[in-house]
């Protein structure tokens, strides 16, 4: 196994021998924290994010920052030549001229692959348009491992945007290569997942079932994926507004749920999940939200291929 | 309904039908200045009903093997000479395609990037998926 070098774009990117040594990674972290503050000392990761993004950005610079490494970057395109009309390549290639890794998110699908293919060094994709965000399915994967010792024979429901969410998308991707999990797709029709994930689960041979009634789905979950209804995505307001509230999680709708019940979300939250819930034991995103600064710490480790003290690994 | 053969020339058969135009379309077969033939919804044994294309008087047509698979898959291209076939190749869905149809998905980083437009078969049905975003590319939609 070796991660050094190699670029992370989508989740299958990486085998599930070398996703459980980022979780370990991540955990040893999660232990000794203080351990790694200088594992990426003189190191430098660029973040471009071409689209807003609080958690994400914050959570890749503050695990580069507290592995002792430095950043740059920018957090709207605006302000860099990207306003100039460059390319996602030409871009690239430069910032690999200063960079040791990159971190890209971008709203055209496809735009991580189009930067990695252009540079030597490692990339990570933080989201590219509706498609694909592995950083956060490594979050979510890492969360439920913490907690439920692993993901074989889960019972996984999805609820919210299916169509434009890309966390559902690259979730569900990793998940295809874990036994006995059944996905449970709750959405509207109109925000049903793109046929490609369709495909995938097919010819996976994954069990999985669509439906727009969370309520007779609910008590069958081991865990529950709420996503938001993404106002940037939509090319018409009047459907954005028609849909955004086809789905809200409250103390009753999770009445029947399993006691074991693990609610996650990606973040951020509008509407979809009431406050009341935020106090329920079941409730787990913002622990989900912390072991995503970890399990990027442990991600951008594992890519420059740096030990704990800052050495290079064999 | 009589249909001539051909002295010498190409005779793409085994189209599905209402494909004819779209083989000549993909294939950037001269009409201004070749003989052309298209015959659409012709009766078939294995198809019901197909298109054929054929081309007088030529026999060194470079074909774009994969285009045709792509959007005639199980096509045959037959090249005759004074009334004899003297060959005939079977076209499938190719694995791979690369600009032969561009990702129709308005998301897609193609859609701003110069990249090449590539796509890999799904399935025998004639399913494609797009490298970049994986978009999936219908039969029809070609």
């Amino acid at each position: 196994m070796e991660l050094k070098g190699r670029s992370l774009i989508e989740p299958l990117d990486f085998s599930p021998e070398e996703m459980d040594m980022l979780f370990d990674l991540a955990g040893q972290i999660i232990q000794n924290p203080d351990d790694y503050a200088d594992a990426c000392k003189g190191k430098l990761l660029a973040t471009l994010f071409y689209e807003p993004s609080t958690r994400t950005r914050f959570s890749f610079e503050a695990a580069m920052l507290r592995l002792g490494g430095q950043i740059i970057g920018f957090s709207e395109p605006g302000s860099s030549s990207v306003s100039k009309g460059e390319s996602i390549a030409d871009t690239i290639r430069t910032v690999e001229c200063y960079a040791d890794l990159a971190v890209i998110r971008h709203p055209k699908e496809g735009s991580a692959t189009v930067a990695a293919r252009n540079v030597e060094m490692p990339v990570i994709n933080a989201g590219d348009g509706g498609h694909h965000h592995p950083t956060q399915t490594l979050t979510d994967l890492l969360t439920i491992r913490l907690e439920k010792g692993g993901f074989e024979n889960l019972t996984v429901g999805f609820c919210g945007d299916l169509k434009f969410g890309r966390t559902v998308h690259s979730f569900i991707r990793a998940l295809l290569r874990y036994k006995g999990v059944k996905i449970i797709l709750v959405s509207p029709d109109e925000l049903r997942v793109p046929e490609y994930v369709r495909a995938d689960m097919v010819s996976a041979g994954m069990e999985f079932v669509e439906t727009t009634n969370i309520q007779e789905v609910m008590p069958g979950l081991d865990v529950l994926y709420v996503t938001r209804v993404q106002r940037e995505r939509f090319f018409n307001e009047e459907d954005y507004i028609r849909l955004k509230d086809s789905y809200i999680i409250d103390l009753a709708k999770i009445k029947n749920a399993k006691k074991e019940l693990m609610i996650l979300h990606p973040l951020p939250r509008v509407n979809e999940i009431s406050p009341e819930v935020d106090a329920d034991p079941r409730a787990f995103y913002f622990k989900q939200a912390k072991n995503g600064m970890f399990v990027r710490m442990a991600l951008i480790m594992a890519l420059l291929g740096v030990t704990k003290e800052g050495e290079s690994c064999k | 309904m009589q249909i001539d053969s051909i002295d010498s020339g190409i005779v793409i058969d085994h189209i599905r039908a209402g494909f004819g135009l779209k083989v000549v379309d993909y294939l950037n077969i001269d009409t201004d200045n070749q003989t052309v033939a298209v015959i659409m919804n012709a009766a078939s044994k294995k198809l019901g009903r197909k298109d054929i294309v054929k081309l007088e008087n030529v026999t060194d047509l470079d074909i774009d093997v994969k285009a045709l698979g792509l959007i005639a898959p199980g096509a045959t291209v037959s090249v005759i000479q004074n009334h004899q076939k003297i060959s005939k190749t079977h076209h499938d869905l190719p694995k791979r395609v690369k600009n032969i149809v561009k990702c129709k998905n308005p998301r897609c980083v193609t859609s701003i990037e110069a990249v090449p437009h590539i796509f890999h078969k799904v399935n025998d049905s004639g399913m494609y998926r797009c490298e970049y975003c994986d978009h999936i590319l219908r039969p029809n939609e070609l």
